[in-house]
């Protein structure tokens, strides 16, 4: 980059919040993703939308990349530096409003995923999306990825609660979409198309989501399962039985063993899943759901099930999932975290393959996710010193990603395409696919300076 | 440094939320995956061992708030001082360096004498005198900071008043070796004063061995190994000839670094020690039922700071709280963001005075929404630093470590 554009640049942000040290760009050439890393040239932290929009008319005139990046959790190399500047929107962190009468929030990009939870449910509102993130996380970074989450199942994910987006182009200029009103059938839908661009069609600068009532109630469940297709086809017989629940969580044998070690949980060893159920709502109607599931999990032969009486109980239900990632990732160094979605009639299926593939290519992979969604999150054990094992552990998640586009899934179901899946889009989306999404880019960013290189 | 440690952080982001310093500044840099980053690439060779990069280094706390949130059990906080430490140690230590750390810290008598000027200082009228005139604006800015942070120092050192043995009220349980923090000792003897009260009356006999010395921890900060470890020697030989069932201290960070004693000796003995050490809320907590009968109303609004070398490096956080619930009359309030950073950090807010105001600011927002009347933690370092925050903000809120507290319920203590 030349010396008078990072003068240019810097003097847009302000000295503090431009950084071109040496060892500031090694800490920005990563985020979530393991193995991957690109240096940026230059890191921006803007403290508004009017700096953002001259930062992008200053390098669309230059020619100069620009990517997005939030706290850089992104798991698919989504925020890693194009080759020019990274732009950090964590200072853009102002709730701008709370608007109870149309029950919409109104947010910066930089504000933490978990920090307008608070916000909203402190006045008996509630937003659902919750990412494993979510304590980090920032809003900008979900709309981009389109997050999910564990309440994916009973609440759907961030691209459901997106009202309106106030979006900088790739020249500078100012595109606002959508806004408070429930209805809206103006024109394309380009809060969607914006949605889940990872940060390859504009920069957001605001955010309304939509939100609704706080649920009263919920009842949490823990189930055993000697029998993984017992498991799986609880899963489906509650969903037939017209349960709902917020929460359908998944563990499987691979995991329940790293739990029960690391966390002492008790857990017993010789079963192979567990199911972690929530339900919330009406106390009146989650009482029969909660009646409903633990008839349906005793028919499909669980070994154990218990219904938490209290918080104190509920709490200790859940530590198995909540330490699941904890107790995988301390078994070896580096940590590969999928996330292989498939139709949830699929679930039993996709995990025999898993297993397969792992025996296949001798490598270790837990696996753990939202049961309820098809969104599963096979882990790979490996230590990236060990090159021969990272190649194989990438051999084998080739093989669940055919499977799970085989079985009418996808290779992803809330990481992001970015680096890390580019190859294999074209198998799940095909050639149109991608000559869609090329024009769709083309239109938004003709010169290619917003992320280029990732998605396709 | 094990390069392993260093290649078990898988960049998840967790601890960044938890982290005083990025909450402050955003900046990857100033946060604990950062950190970890940025000695791993030293490693590698891909960055040099530049000013830039020990200043950002030097930013970190060592709160270890990182350590509690990350799901790896990578303790970023303990990389960087262990980093420090090497570095240090590889490139000698100062002469003031050396007359502190081995001349004064080891030897209490000499540390205590070198408080006699101050003491002498601040009877005098002298230092209203210096405050008044604004006579430290003259010298250098640490200077003056150091000035502000002290309260008023006891006439004597809690060490050489207290008896080395005090017999336990009515039927003794056990023995326990009371371990002195230097500080607690030098300022807040009160507190320690109360906590052999409360062990003696739970039925402890409490040993205080004149001739303990400093736990190390500054020599650890100092860069200094060797003299962490003849320190380690010298407390290890003391109290394990005095056959106790706990040694016990009411410092966070004493306790913190005895409970450690066994990583930098690998021995049976320097083992036995630390497994022995307990915070005085873990005795107390022992004993709870017979200390809430000891207990007298204490009509209060309270709430708690858990000092990071309680709640990160020892993991303790139910205890203290369980504890003041046990007063009867008091009102419990749960202190927002409780187990966060309070800026002191040992002598951060001496030496990075801006960001460590900052910190501490938050803090004292917390207590002001807390609407609480008195203040407790456990730790001589967040005392100092919380002290001179509620003189300058809150003036209305009083300030006591957690044994002052229930010693004061225990009787009409004061």
């Amino acid at each position: 980059m030349k010396p008078s554009l990072i003068d240019e640049l810097k003097n847009i942000v302000g000295a503090p919040f431009a950084l071109t040290d040496r060892e500031s760009l090694a800490v920005y050439g990563y985020d979530s993703t393991p193995g991957l890393e690109r240096l940026p040239g230059m890191v921006l932290l803007p403290g508004s939308a009017a700096e953002v929009a001259r930062i992008l008319r200053l390098c669309h005139g230059a020619g100069i990349c620009v990517t997005p990046r939030g706290s850089g959790t992104n798991l698919s190399g989504g925020s890693l530096s194009a080759g020019g500047v990274v732009v950090q929107t964590s200072r853009m962190n102002r709730i701008i409003e709370i608007d109870e009468e149309n029950l919409t929030a109104t947010v910066e990009p930089g504000v933490i995923t978990s920090t307008l939870h608070r916000e909203v449910e402190s006045r008996g509102l509630f937003y659902p999306p919750d990412p494993g993130s979510m304590n980090i996380s920032t809003m900008g970074g979900n709309v981009a990825e389109n997050s999910g989450g564990l309440r994916g199942l009973k609440y759907g994910v961030t691209a459901d609660y997106i009202m309106g987006l106030e979006t900088v182009l790739a020249d500078g200029e100012l595109l606002r979409t959508g806004g408070k009103a429930v209805k809206d059938v103006a024109g394309y839908s380009l809060n969607r198309l914006l949605v889940s661009s990872e940060g390859t069609l504009g920069f957001f600068t605001g955010i309304t989501v939509k939100l609704i009532p706080k649920p009263q109630c919920k009842i949490t469940m823990l189930a055993h399962f000697p029998i993984l297709q017992d498991a799986a086809l609880a899963v489906s017989a509650i969903i037939a039985a017209k349960v709902i629940p917020a929460t359908l969580e998944f563990l499987d044998k691979v995991t329940i063993k790293c739990v029960e070690e690391y966390a002492h949980v008790g857990l017993p060893l010789d079963v192979d899943a567990v199911l972690l159920i929530e339900v919330d709502g009406h106390p009146a109607v989650i009482a029969e759901e909660a009646a409903a599931v633990a008839e349906i999990c005793k028919k499909q032969r669980c070994s154990f099930f218990q219904t938490a009486q209290n918080a104190a109980e509920a709490l200790k239900l859940t530590e198995a999932r909540r330490t699941a990632l904890s107790a995988l990732a301390r078994l070896k160094p580096t940590t590969i975290l999928e996330d292989a979605t498939v139709p949830r009639s699929c679930i039993a299926a996709m995990l025999e393959i898993i297993q397969a593939s792992a025996k296949k290519y001798n490598v270790i992979i837990g696996t753990f996710g939202h049961a309820g969604d098809g969104n599963l999150h096979p882990t790979c054990l490996t230590d990236e010193r060990d090159k021969d094992e990272i190649a194989r552990a990438h051999a084998a998640f080739a093989e669940i990603f055919a499977a799970a586009i085989a079985m009418g899934g996808t290779i992803t179901g809330e990481h992001g395409v970015g680096l890390a899946k580019k190859k294999y889009l074209p198998a799940l989306v095909g050639e149109s696919g991608i000559r869609v999404m090329r024009g769709i880019k083309q239109a938004f960013d003709p010169k290619g300076i917003l992320n280029p290189g990732k998605v396709f | 440094m094990d390069y392993v440690k260093l290649i078990n952080c898988m960049r998840c982001g967790m601890c960044l939320p938890t982290c005083p310093t990025y909450k402050e500044t955003f900046l990857e840099t100033a946060s604990p995956r950062g950190r970890v980053a940025l000695i791993r690439k030293l490693q590698e060779g891909e960055l040099d061992q530049s000013e830039r990069l020990l200043d950002y280094l030097s930013l970190c706390l060592d709160c270890q708030a990182c350590a509690s949130a990350c799901p790896c059990g990578v303790n970023a906080g303990e990389l960087v001082a262990e980093f420090t430490c090497e570095r240090k140690s590889d490139s000698g230590l100062s002469f003031m360096e050396t007359l502190i750390l081995h001349k004064l810290v080891p030897h209490p008598d000499r540390l205590e004498t070198s408080m006699a000027p101050l003491r002498l200082y601040q009877s005098s009228g002298l230092q209203k005198l210096v405050r008044t005139l604004g006579i430290l604006k003259m010298f250098p800015k640490p200077l003056e900071r150091m000035e502000g942070l002290l309260p008023p120092l006891p006439s004597r050192s809690l060490r050489q008043e207290i008896n080395e043995v005090t017999p336990a009220v009515g039927k003794e349980r056990g023995t326990v070796g009371f371990f002195l923090g230097c500080v607690m000792s030098l300022v807040f003897s009160e507190a320690s004063r109360a906590t052999i009260k409360l062990l003696s009356s739970l039925g402890y006999r409490v040993i205080t061995p004149r001739n303990q010395v400093c736990c190390g921890a500054p020599n650890m900060l100092g860069g200094d190994l060797t003299g962490l470890k003849e320190a380690a020697h010298t407390n290890i030989e003391i109290f394990g000839s005095c056959e106790v069932d706990f040694i016990v201290t009411d410092c966070g960070g004493c306790g913190a670094e005895l409970k450690k004693y066994h990583h930098h000796i690998d021995d049976e003995s320097s083992s036995a020690f630390s497994a022995k050490v307990r915070d005085i809320s873990q005795v107390l907590a022992l004993h709870a039922d017979e200390l809430a009968s000891l207990l007298k109303p204490l009509p209060l609004k309270v709430t708690y700071h858990d000092p990071c070398h309680i709640a990160h490096c020892q993991g303790i956080r139910a205890e203290p709280r369980d504890l003041l619930k046990r007063v009867p009359g008091l009102e419990y309030k749960e202190l927002e963001a409780a187990d966060a950073c309070c800026g002191s950090a040992g002598t951060y807010n001496i030496a990075k005075p801006e960001l460590s105001d900052r910190i501490l600011q938050r803090k004292l927002d917390t207590i002001r929404e807390s609407g609480a009347q008195v203040l407790v933690t456990s730790n001589p370092g967040c005392l100092l630093q919380l002290k001179k925050g509620l003189a300058d903000q809150l003036p209305g809120v009083k300030l006591m470590h957690l044994t002052e507290l229930l010693a004061l319920s225990m009787s009409q203590y004061r």
